[in-house]
C-alpha cells in the first residue's frame, strides 16, 4: 500500500505549466511502401510460411470486403463494413499471439478471425443471420464471435469491450495461464468513458492485456482533430503508467513486431500495453456511409498510395517468396470462394422461431414460454404476414 | 444457530463462496483491507489474499466491465457498487453487456458467473443519493435476474444462489436493514430458490407483497389490521425478475385483494407491472382496484424522508380503504 507513486520533478519556483509538445512519441516503421525493410530495423520473428498465411489472410480480407460491399449494393445483404486500407492493424495483430489469447474485436477487426480461420461459411452465415450463424441471427452484420477461436463476438456499443479486456485478462493471470487479451478499439472510441475506466483498471490491476488503437483518422464522419486535441492515444497511455508504443498501422512488419513484444511483456510482467496503430479507414464507415460528404478525393488518393497490402506483396516478391502469378491465382480463387459461399448461404433459413426467446437465461423462463406460444398462435394466423417462421414450426 | 446482523450473513455467503472455488473474486471500492464502507466483506482480504479480494478505483462502469469480462473468462466476479444510487455509471455494462452476453452470442460466450451487490433504499438519513431503490430499471432488462433479501437468512441463502446461478443477478441489499435485522441464520452452506416469492404469512382478506425492507412494513401493517379482524396474506416477491407470477396469483385468487409496497416512486415502478399482470391473470376474481404504496414521483427528500416513504401507518390506510372499496 502506497500513495507515493510519482517521478516528481524538480521543486521550482516560477509557475510552470506542461503541454505535453515536448514529449515526443516515435512511430516505429520496419517496411516502406517499396517493400523494402529500412536499415538496422529490428525484424519480427517471421518466417515463409508465417508471412504467407498472413499475406492470405490479408488478400481474402480484401476479397472479402469487395464482394459484400458488391453483395450489399445487390440488396442481398443489408449491411456491412470494410476495413479497406487498415487489414494489417487485425491480420497483423492476431498473427502475434497465440491461439489461446483472447481477442476482443470492435467491429472493423474481421482479419484477425480470418487470421484465426474462421470458416468462410460461418464468416457468410453471420452476414445473412441465417439459421447456421454461430450468433443465430441476431445481430446486425459483422457481429462474428467464436468461443473455439477465442474471438469474443462483437458488440455495437463503442468501447465496452475495454474494461472487458481487463477483466478477461485479469482472470486469465489469477489462472496463471500463458494467455493475454487483446483488445481492439478505434481512436473515437477511446473518447468514451469505457476507455479510461478499462485502461487505468488495467494499470492498477496489473492485467496481461494489450490494448490496440486503429488510429484510422475518422469515427464516421468525424475527423480525428475533432476527437482529441491531445497527442493521439498514445500520449494518453503514459498518463495511465501503461508501457505504449505508436506504430506505422500500414506496416505489417510493424504491427507484427509490435504485438509479439507487447504479448512477451504482458505475460511476463502481467502489465498492460498500449499499441496505437496509425492507419487511414479508405472505405466507407459502413455501407450505410458515403466519406464524399466530408472529406476530399485528394486525402483518398494519398492514403490509396499507403496501402498495407501492396506494402507487404512488394516485400514478400522482393523475399521471393511471392510471384504474380500466385496473386492472380489467389485473388481469382477467393473471388469464386466467396461468390459461392454467398450464394450457398443466402438460400439457408431465418433461424427457427423458437430462438428467440433462448439464451436469454440459461434456460427460458415460464413467462418467455408463455410469450412464445402467443407469438407462434398469432403466426399460425396470418401466415402470409410471417414468410419465415410460419409452418416451419 | 447463531444469531447475525444481515451484514454479517452477506460476509458468511461471501466466504462461502470464496472458499469452495478458487476462481471466486470480490472487488469494488473500498472493498479489500477496509471490508466496504459497510464491512460487507470484512476480512476477505486477509483471508483469500489481495488477488481475489482487492480495491478497485472509483469508477463504476469500469468495476462492471471489469466483472463482465472476468466473467466471460469463467471466473466467479463478485462486484459490489457501493450505493445502488452509484450504479447508473455502468448502467450500459449492465443493461447493454451483461444482459445481453449470452444472446447476442448465441450462447458462444456468456457472464452467468457475474453477481452484482449493491446496497439500496432509504431510512439512514441519506438523501437523494443515498438512498434510491433502482430495481425497476433492471426490471425492464430481459437476461438479468433481480434479487433482494428481506433479512439475514434469506440475504445468505440467496446471495449464494446468484452466485451459483448461471445468469448474471444484481443483488440489492437493504442497506437500513445491515445492522438492525438480526435473525437466526445456519453458519454451514445453504441456498434459497431465485425466481420463488415465499407467504411469510397465510391470511384470507387481502393479499399484502412488498420485497426487501419493505417486508417489516407491511409485516408491522398486517398486525394493526388484524386488530381490526383483517387477515392478510404476507408475501415476499424476494426475486424482482423473473418474478413469481404464480404464487402472487393463486394468493390473489384466494384472498380477491392486492396491495403492494415499494419505496420507489409511484410511476413506472415494478408494483406497476405487477399490478397489470394481476389484473389481467386474476380480474374477474378482484374485489377492489390493485393498491399500490409508494415513494412519491419526487427524487428521494432528505429532512422530508418520513412523510415520502411508505410506511406502516400507510400501508394500513390503504389495507382498510382497499377492504371496505
Amino acid at each position: 500500500m502506497s500513495t507515493e507513486l510519482y517521478n516528481d520533478g524538480p521543486v521550482v519556483h516560477q509557475a510552470t505549466f506542461i503541454d505535453g509538445t515536448s514529449v515526443e512519441i516515435p512511430e516505429l516503421r520496419i517496411l516502406d511502401q517499396d517493400g523494402v525493410i529500412y536499415p538496422n530495423a529490428d525484424l519480427p520473428d517471421i518466417d515463409q510460411a508465417l508471412a504467407t498465411k498472413i499475406y492470405q489472410s490479408l488478400a481474402f480480407h480484401r476479397v472479402l470486403d469487395e464482394r459484400m460491399v458488391a453483395s450489399q449494393r445487390q440488396g442481398r445483404l443489408s449491411f456491412y463494413m470494410t476495413a479497406l486500407g487498415e487489414e494489417a492493424t487485425s491480420v497483423g495483430g492476431a498473427a502475434g499471439l497465440k491461439p489461446q489469447d483472447m481477442i476482443m474485436m470492435q467491429y472493423r477487426e474481421q482479419g484477425a478471425l480470418i487470421y484465426r480461420g474462421f470458416d468462410l461459411k460461418d464468416l457468410m452465415n453471420q452476414l445473412f443471420s441465417n439459421a447456421g450463424d454461430l450468433g443465430k441471427g441476431r445481430q446486425m452484420p459483422i457481429h462474428y464471435g467464436s468461443k473455439e477461436l477465442n474471438c469474443m463476438t462483437v458488440s455495437s456499443p463503442l468501447a465496452t469491450q475495454i474494461p472487458q479486456a481487463t477483466g478477461y485478462a485479469y482472470g486469465q493471470k489469477l489462472q496463471g495461464a500463458d494467455a493475454v487479451t487483446i483488445c481492439y478499439f478505434g481512436e473515437g472510441a477511446a473518447s468514451e468513458g469505457d476507455f479510461h475506466a478499462g485502461l487505468n483498471m488495467a494499470a492498477v490491476q496489473e492485467a496481461p492485456v494489450i490494448f490496440f488503437c486503429r488510429n484510422n483518422g475518422y469515427a464516421i464522419s468525424t475527423p480525428s482533430d475533432e476527437q482529441f486535441k491531445g497527442n493521439g492515444i498514445a500520449s494518453r497511455g503514459v498518463g495511465y503508467g501503461i508501457k505504449t508504443i505508436r506504430i506505422d498501422g500500414n506496416d505489417i512488419l510493424a504491427v507484427l513486431k509490435a504485438t509479439q513484444i507487447a504479448r512477451a511483456y504482458a505475460v511476463k510482467e502481467n502489465k498492460p500495453v498500449l499499441i496505437e496503430a496509425m492507419s487511414y479507414r479508405l472505405g466507407a464507415h459502413s455501407t450505410s456511409d458515403d466519406p464524399s460528404g466530408y472529406r476530399t478525393k485528394e486525402e483518398e488518393a494519398k492514403w490509396q498510395s499507403h496501402d498495407p497490402i501492396l506494402r507487404m506483396k512488394n516485400w514478400l516478391i522482393k523475399q521471393n517468396w511471392w510471384d504474380e502469378a500466385q496473386e492472380t491465382a489467389l485473388f481469382e480463387k477467393y473471388r469464386e470462394d466467396v461468390l459461392a459461399a454467398v450464394k450457398v448461404a443466402e438460400k439457408i433459413d431465418k433461424p427457427h422461431i423458437d430462438t428467440m426467446i433462448t439464451d436469454v437465461y440459461d434456460v427460458p423462463s415460464a413467462q418467455l414460454q408463455a410469450q412464445l406460444d402467443e407469438v407462434k398462435a398469432h403466426v399460425n394466423k396470418y401466415p402470409e404476414a410471417y414468410p419465415f417462421t410460419a409452418g416451419k414450426f | 444457530m447463531a444469531q447475525i446482523n444481515l451484514l454479517h450473513a452477506i460476509n458468511s455467503a461471501l466466504d462461502i463462496a470464496m472458499a469452495e472455488d478458487k476462481s471466486t473474486v470480490c472487488f469494488g471500492e473500498d472493498v479489500g483491507h477496509f471490508g466496504g464502507v459497510f464491512r460487507a466483506t470484512s476480512g476477505l482480504q486477509e483471508k483469500y489474499g489481495k488477488a481475489r479480494c482487492f480495491n478497485t478505483p472509483l469508477v463504476e462502469q469500469g468495476i462492471i466491465g471489469f466483472a463482465n469480462g472476468l466473467a466471460a473468462q469463467g471466473s466467479v466476479a463478485i462486484a459490489e457498487i457501493q450505493f445502488a444510487d452509484y450504479i447508473f455509471p455502468a448502467f450500459d455494462q449492465i443493461v447493454n453487456e451483461a444482459a445481453k452476453f449470452r444472446y447476442r452470442s448465441g450462447n458462444e460466450f456468456n457472464v452467468g458467473k457475474l453477481t452484482i451487490r449493491s446496497p439500496y433504499g432509504g431510512g439512514i438519513a441519506g438523501g437523494l443519493y443515498h438512498s434510491q431503490s433502482p430495481e425497476a430499471y433492471f426490471a425492464h432488462t430481459p437476461g438479468l435476474k433481480v434479487v433482494i433479501p428481506r433479512n439475514p437468512y434469506q440475504a445468505k441463502g440467496l446471495l449464494l444462489a446468484s452466485i451459483r446461478d448461471d445468469n448474471p443477478v444484481i443483488f440489492f441489499e437493504p442497506k437500513r436493514l445491515y445492522r438492525a435485522s438480526v435473525g437466526e441464520v445456519p453458519e454451514e452452506d445453504y441456498q434459497l430458490p431465485l425466481g420463488k416469492a415465499e407467504v411469510v404469512q397465510t391470511g384470507t382478506d387481502i393479499t399484502l407483497l412488498a420485497w426487501g425492507a419493505q417486508m417489516e412494513i407491511i409485516e408491522k401493517a398486517a398486525q394493526m389490521a388484524s386488530n381490526d379482524g383483517i387477515s392478510c396474506e404476507v408475501v415476499d416477491l424476494r426475486t424482482i425478475l423473473p418474478w413469481d407470477i404464480e404464487t402472487i396469483s393463486k394468493s390473489v385468487m384466494k384472498t380477491g385483494r392486492l396491495l403492494i409496497s415499494q419505496e420507489a416512486p409511484l410511476t413506472a415502478g415494478f408494483a406497476s407491472e405487477i399490478a397489470a399482470t394481476i389484473q389481467s391473470e386474476c380480474f374477474l376474481h378482484l374485489e377492489s382496484p390493485i393498491a399500490r404504496v409508494c415513494g412519491l414521483d419526487t427524487p428521494y427528500p432528505l429532512a422530508l424522508e418520513k412523510e415520502y416513504v411508505s410506511d406502516h401507518l400507510k400501508v394500513y390506510e390503504a389495507i382498510i380503504k382497499s377492504v371496505n372499496y
